[in-house]
């Protein structure tokens, strides 16, 4: 339905850090973190894919004990659709 | 979520030029975030908290991290600050003699409960009755998580562990001990709270504490014990999603998470 959503934030992941361990999912208010369910890193572990709405709450960062997360605040609101606007 | 694609993904690493990073992969005073220790482990995440609070009270330069025998052992190599190890439970005794000989330097304890409770309680009601100047940190999960997870002193009544498979029973492996309720109790001590890790929210409520604990003991008040606890999915039987609420709903009900005594002016 909605090609773009305004985001505030974003999250760069680093998936091979991650032992799949769920923490972020709860963690993550607006609810944007999902697992994946098909694809695993090198060491066999899923892992979290950020989906557009990041708020930069940085509630992933502070509690993922593999250091997985780094988070980008956007001083104005962006649109993601592809890319960044 | 409802009108949110599950197509539309952010790539990974893109990250437009003006954004303000507000969190980063290696955290404040930990040279190497990678470690061996079990998936949705708290211990990381409340050493990084013991980290951040020293880098905001500006001590890396002038601390010494005492540490005990436990899985968190594993992650001292990791940290960017002076560490000395200590024998099983020792790690306050050993403390107690870095404080008194080099009374400028803030010096700190990390052990489990495990190692605080069960192999040197001694130590640690000493050296809080002796009003030493440390700050010592418990990381209470209420196993023994680097020998196999069985029960430890801090255990709760019904939770499981690998000699407890039916539950912790009083009437067959007695009651629990309150730790930081025992130590809050004697003279001498000038900072008692016990924190979690299960959420983001207790997590910045447990570096706050540290911070107190740190300023209470350079101010020179006297002993200060923060007791933080933490996830152990596998000694607990628990997936590692459903470790937080369990953390909530079975440790947390009987080792309250707040601050018990604070001589902090």
């Amino acid at each position: 339905m909605t090609d773009s959503i305004p985001v505030r934030g974003t999250a760069v992941i680093d998936t091979e850090a991650c032992k799949g361990c769920d923490l972020c999912i709860d963690a993550c208010k607006p609810d944007v973190l999902v697992m994946t369910t098909d694809r695993t890193n090198t060491r066999g572990y899923r892992f979290p894919e950020l989906l557009a709405g990041c708020t930069a709450c940085r509630a992933c960062a502070d509690v993922c004990p593999d250091f997985c997360f780094q988070v980008h605040r956007f001083e104005t609101p962006r649109q993601w659709n592809g890319a960044w606007s | 979520m409802t009108n949110r694609p599950d197509d539309l993904r952010v790539v990974p690493g893109e990250v437009p030029d003006d954004a303000t990073l507000v969190a980063d992969f290696t955290p404040t005073l930990v040279d190497v975030g990678a470690h061996h220790l079990c998936p949705g482990c708290g211990e990381p995440v409340a050493i990084r908290a013991v980290m951040d609070a020293l880098a905001l009270l500006d001590l890396a330069d002038r601390c010494v991290a005492v540490f005990g025998i436990g899985c968190s052992t594993a992650f001292s190599n990791n940290l960017d600050v002076e560490v000395l190890q200590a024998l099983h439970g020792r790690a306050p005794s050993v403390a107690t003699g870095v404080a008194r000989m080099r009374p400028e330097l803030a010096v700190f304890t990390i052990q489990g409960d495990g190692d605080m409770a069960n192999e040197g309680l001694q130590e640690v009601l000493h050296a809080a009755a002796r009003g030493e100047r440390i700050v010592c940190i418990m990381l209470n999960n209420g196993v023994f998580g680097e020998t196999g997870g069985h029960l430890t002193v801090t255990t709760t009544v019904g939770q499981r562990t690998k000699n407890t498979l039916e539950g912790r029973d009083p009437a067959q492996h007695g009651h629990p001990m309150q730790i930081a309720e025992l130590v809050a109790g004697l003279q001498g001590v000038a900072y008692v709270a016990r924190g979690a890790v299960n959420d983001a929210g207790n997590v910045a409520r447990t570096k706050r504490m540290i911070v107190d604990a740190f300023t209470v003991a350079r101010q020179g008040l006297g002993f200060a014990l923060v007791e933080v606890l933490t996830m152990c999915p596998t000694g607990w039987f628990v997936p590692t999603d459903e470790a937080p609420a369990y953390l909530a709903d079975t440790i947390a009900s009987t080792h309250r998470v707040g601050v018990l005594r604070s001589e902090l002016p």
